[in-house]
């Protein structure tokens, strides 16, 4: 039997012709998404479709008319990283990848300051990090210029300008000659981040005593106890008095109080007596009895 | 073909740490820019966990069980990732994510030892799935910049971002 020819075309037509029609879903996506920003995306084909998004950071679905764009309002896509992009109608998609980068704009700090505690005078005791997000908290991982600034109620400041990279700022800085609160402030355009840190006074400097008799014993007195840049040492701090004779040693430990130790000792002539506070050691005294 | 074969049947049957391949992991010498020297044992256990912190991410999206990131997630990562499911379960969807190579590098040990900042090139796939229906797969090419802190036995991955190359 042959066929005619009108016959072939007409079955062919029936079979391609729904798919020649028919126009697969097409989006026109843009590689890079600010996070936050509205987007408009345009589509093509006809008939109704899906677009689904998902990355780690999100998941959200969107019914289409395809030819015509799709809308995401400001806000709906924010968190910052790389998303799948499926947009499907029937047994048709088109897949697709785009990013999310973070808002420019800073807008919270992350700043940890470390330690919070330290003595004074210490080259570059305290350390400052900080990453820097969007309103979104996504890392900025452009570089970012961060201004950090070690204020103490006496003293001038220190400044020091990081710039971040990855997102991260780090910095060190001395700690004040005087004792006290000093605020560690880290700040990128108008936002700002604040740090307490507490300047304590650093070693006792200097330590010396005196003995005098009284009463048939030994009367021993440190001078005032300070560090090394006159803060005074804290009431409480323990001074020890060792006494040693004949191979014997006899020790007794005394707090601080306003800024001075002192104790009574019976104490044989011929004794040697030393003072000490911590590592530190100060002077000796060759103990006559008078 | 074989792959896409081999995702479907992981999507359909066995359960993710079957079909999970180990992707392959390159570890660069660290570019520190902070002060604090990295010990050997420390760069170890860093990479260490913050690769098993994927096994527990990729658990997490493929099943929409947000409990499985609760021993190597924190803070904004673990947030955001839980967040995230919570949006896949509503949508009846879930993502199989298939990393196939890791190119890590520290760059960033903090002065106080708290945070460590890695960078991974990372090549994976990843497949969005409705039920046992393939939606759509895109291999992808990323780079993630992560943030580590220390808990008190592991290092637990507390920003979780990827960017362009």
């Amino acid at each position: 039997m042959r066929l005619r020819p009108w016959f072939l075309l007409a079955g062919l037509a029936s079979i391609a012709g729904p798919l020649l029609l028919a126009q697969s879903p097409a989006m026109n996506l843009p590689a890079q998404v600010v996070a936050g920003g509205a987007l408009s995306i345009p589509t093509s084909g006809s008939g109704q479709g899906t677009l689904t998004i998902v990355g780690p950071g999100q998941a959200l679905r969107r019914t289409v008319q395809l030819g015509s764009p799709v809308s995401l309002a400001a806000g709906v896509l924010f968190n910052a990283g790389e998303y799948v992009a499926i947009l499907s109608s029937g047994s048709d998609e088109q897949v697709a990848q785009f990013e999310v980068t973070p808002a420019p704009k800073p807008a919270k700090l992350s700043f940890l300051a470390e330690p919070s505690r330290l003595p004074v005078d210490l080259e570059n005791g305290v350390s400052g990090t900080v990453y820097v997000f969007d309103v979104y908290h996504n890392l900025i991982l452009s570089p970012t210029p961060v201004s950090f600034n070690l204020s103490d109620s006496s003293g001038p400041s220190q400044t020091r300008t990081a710039t971040s990279r990855d997102g991260v700022a780090w910095t060190r800085m001395n700690s004040a000659s005087k004792e006290g609160s000093a605020h560690f402030v880290a700040q990128v355009g108008a936002v700002t981040a604040t740090r307490v840190v507490d300047e304590v006074p650093g070693d006792p400097c200097n330590l010396s005593m005196t003995a005098t008799p009284d009463s048939g014993k030994a009367k021993l007195q440190t001078a005032p106890v300070r560090d090394c840049s006159g803060n005074p040492i804290p009431d409480g701090t323990i001074v020890t008095f060792t006494a040693s004779f004949n191979g014997k040693q006899s020790t007794v430990d005394v707090p601080l109080k306003k800024d001075i130790a002192e104790v009574e000792m019976p104490l044989p002539a011929g004794a040697t007596i030393s003072v000490a506070s911590g590592v530190v050691a100060g002077n000796e005294i060759h103990w006559s009895g008078r | 073909m074989i792959r896409r074969l081999l995702l479907f049947a992981c999507a359909l049957a066995l359960p993710a740490a079957v079909c999970a391949q180990d992707a392959s992991v390159q570890v660069l010498p660290p570019d520190l820019h902070g002060s604090r020297q990295l010990e050997p044992l420390t760069q170890t256990s860093v990479v260490r966990d913050y690769l098993e912190s994927w096994k527990a991410f990729r658990t997490a999206l493929n099943d929409n069980a947000p409990q499985a990131l609760a021993q190597d997630f924190v803070g904004t990562a673990l947030t955001q990732l839980t967040g995230t499911i919570a949006e896949q379960s509503q949508l009846g969807i879930h993502t199989h994510y298939v990393d196939r190579a890791h190119r890590l590098q520290i760059v960033f040990y903090s002065p106080d030892g708290l945070s460590i900042q890695i960078i991974d090139q990372v090549d994976y796939d990843e497949q969005v799935m409705q039920g046992t229906t393939v939606l759509g797969t895109q291999p992808i090419h990323a780079r993630y910049v992560v943030v580590l802190t220390p808990s008190q036995t592991r290092w637990q991955v507390r920003i979780f971002q990827a960017a362009a190359q």
